[in-house]
């Protein structure tokens, strides 16, 4: 099977504080961690099961610029067959949408049987796999926690839903599917893997090389589009208890006892 | 302006809250004209669901259709591509539904697609004014949103409160007719039912719910120790249940289960909206983590910014001291 898996790169928000820049343009990204996405490593590491599985290869691919191939190459570090970089000037400012378009040129250039995505990335909008999956007229599903391959170019999938279950489809192949954490446990990347894929070349590819239909591209194209950061209204938000943590500790104790968290 | 629609999730024919939350979204794109109610489903489930909606919606678009039984986005996409008019506005919940059908939808409608919204600013021209949170909560943005071609817009369940709207006599218009053969690539064949675990945290009065900032699976047994002192349970965030460190069965959240506690430790939790979604009945919330930035701090009644390795075992000893319960023997490694 044949196996492309669209990543990003992004700021790993389980070790950093995010602050707003002054203006409320952008955050403040100097400081900040980068990592891959984590749903993302989740689709590699299902990608590599598969092709272990049913023979294959794993490509993996990310919009973006140069700093964005440090990603590539530690999905490359687990196991990916390539990686290859989109980055085109032209690809500014583009929504949801134009992101999309931009894959969809990538696929329509290869032989992919599946497609996998993170079920979302840092803003949240678990948009670009469905949006792919239409611009190709290909079958989608989100939130997949568990896939089978059948006979007959077909694969048997779960899907999250609400309460703890699971929804069960067969869905023909090609198809894109969008990946939910906890489907599998990705495997470790030692320094000495990153090490050896540090000198292989990634081809980098543009607009033009692509034959994107740039008329869903870039900013002007663009039908969302963010216009400032805010830090959101605290609501009532919550009483901060203050002091030494023993002093921390009896506050709470008398807030336990009143409402009846101690039994 | 462009009409707008609701697309009904239901379940049991019961519509989902979520139906009397997008009316309150509409009206803050239009407030002139009243938003039509989109039902898709099969028999006798479908048409309760119809008749419930008719205090709260003018006119309700009943597609009914034996495929349609069971909500599989493939087809419930197709059968709404069959009757909503080009150009306009779809309303639909950003959860597990809504995220498989709308990304498609969008593009299908070639109408602008903003997921997430958690507030609307108002129309300006042809853009949309709205607000999503981005970075797992810890930041909100201003978003413009074309409508000159149409939008299809998710709504986060529960950001937008249910009012009482205008009384509405709703009308029942079946537009099953307009819906041809429903076939998709993507087949439904079953669902299987949650798991259940050894400990019901949906019944218990407190819970002691930890996430990623446990840090390591045998930084547990500190949570499990202070619950133990505290007679209560232990439940857990997401990221926990991914690492394999506990059951499903142990996941508080709209992907695991919904408790409703009396008092809830949150302990290294960030505090999404997912997970807050499955805290019911109006807990006391306790927030201890070590990012004063972390979204759990808006939603908790008292919040604690402290390392948890050493908040939590610091709280069961004063807990242990107060109810003069000796402590458990600490097992040596």
């Amino acid at each position: 099977m044949e196996i492309l898996v669209c990543i990003k790169r992004v700021p790993d928000t389980s070790e950093n504080e995010i602050q707003i820049e002054g203006a409320g343009t952008d955050i403040a990204r100097d400081d900040l961690v980068y990592s891959v996405n984590e749903p993302d490593n989740y689709a590699v590491e299902e990608a590599l099961q598969i092709v272990g599985r049913t023979g294959g290869s794993v490509t993996v691919v990310t919009v973006g610029g140069e700093e964005d191939e440090e990603v590539l190459r530690r999905e490359m570090a687990m196991g990916a067959t390539r990686g290859v970089l989109i980055s085109d000037d032209s690809f500014q400012g583009s929504d949801g949408r134009g992101i999309a378009a931009i894959l969809k040129a990538f696929v329509q250039r290869g032989h992919y049987d599946l497609i996998l995505t993170g079920v979302q990335a840092d803003g949240g909008c678990a948009q670009v796999g469905g949006m792919l999956a239409a611009l190709l007229d290909y079958p989608f599903a989100s939130l997949v926690t568990s896939i089978e391959v059948l006979e007959g170019r077909k694969l048997k999938i779960g899907r999250e839903i609400e309460g703890g279950g699971k929804e069960i489809n067969a869905i023909d192949l090609p198809c894109v599917l969008s990946i939910q954490t906890g489907i599998n446990e990705p495997r470790y990347v030692g320094m000495r893997g990153i090490r050896q894929i540090a000198s292989v070349p990634i081809p980098t590819l543009g607009a033009a090389e692509l034959g994107v239909e740039t008329e869903l591209v870039g900013a002007i194209a663009a039908k969302v589009k963010r216009t400032g950061y805010f830090v959101p209204a605290a609501g009532k938000g919550a009483e901060m208890l203050a002091g030494s943590r023993e002093e921390v500790v009896e506050k709470l104790m008398d807030l336990l006892k009143a409402k009846g968290g101690l039994n | 302006m462009a009409r707008i629609f609701a697309y009904i999730v239901h379940k049991s024919g019961v519509p989902d809250d979520t139906a009397a939350e997008l009316p309150v979204a509409a009206r803050k794109i239009d407030p002139t004209q009243p938003c039509t109610a989109i039902v898709t489903g099969w028999g006798a489930d479908l048409d309760r669901v119809c008749e419930s909606l008719r205090g709260s919606y003018s006119e309700i678009w009943k597609i009914a259709k034996e495929p349609l039984a069971y909500p599989n986005a493939a087809l419930v996409r197709k059968a709404l591509l069959s009757v909503v008019p080009a150009g306009s506005i779809v309303l639909v919940p950003h959860a597990h539904f809504g995220v498989d059908l709308s990304p498609g939808l969008s593009i299908r409608m070639d109408a602008a697609y903003l997921p997430d919204v958690v507030d609307i600013e108002g129309v300006e021209a042809d853009w949309l004014k709205a607000v999503r949170q981005e970075f797992g909560g810890q930041v909100s943005a201003h978003m413009r949103c074309n409508l000159s071609t149409g939008a299809v817009l998710n709504i986060r369940p529960g950001a937008f409160r249910p009012s009482e709207g205008p009384a509405a006599a709703g009308q029942i218009v079946d537009k099953t007719a307009d819906v041809g053969a429903l076939t998709a690539r993507r087949r439904y064949l079953e669902t299987a039912a949650a798991e259940m675990g050894d400990v019901d945290i949906a019944k218990e009065p407190v819970l002691i719910s930890i996430g990623r900032g446990i840090g390591e699976q045998e930084n547990i047994a500190i949570a499990e120790d202070l619950a133990e002192a505290m007679g209560a349970a232990v439940s857990c965030s997401r990221p926990v249940v991914d690492a394999k460190w506990m059951d499903k069965s142990r996941q508080v959240g709209s992907s695991g289960q919904t408790v409703r506690p009396k008092v809830y430790l949150a302990c290294g939790i960030s505090g999404s909206f997912q997970h807050l979604a499955g805290i019911k009945g109006n807990p006391f919330i306790v927030a201890i983590n070590k990012n004063p930035k972390a979204p759990i701090f808006r939603v908790a009644e008292v919040g604690i910014v402290d390392d948890l390795l050493e908040f939590l075992p610091a709280l069961a000893a004063r807990v242990r001291e107060e109810s003069c319960v000796p402590g458990k023997e600490r097992q040596r490694s």
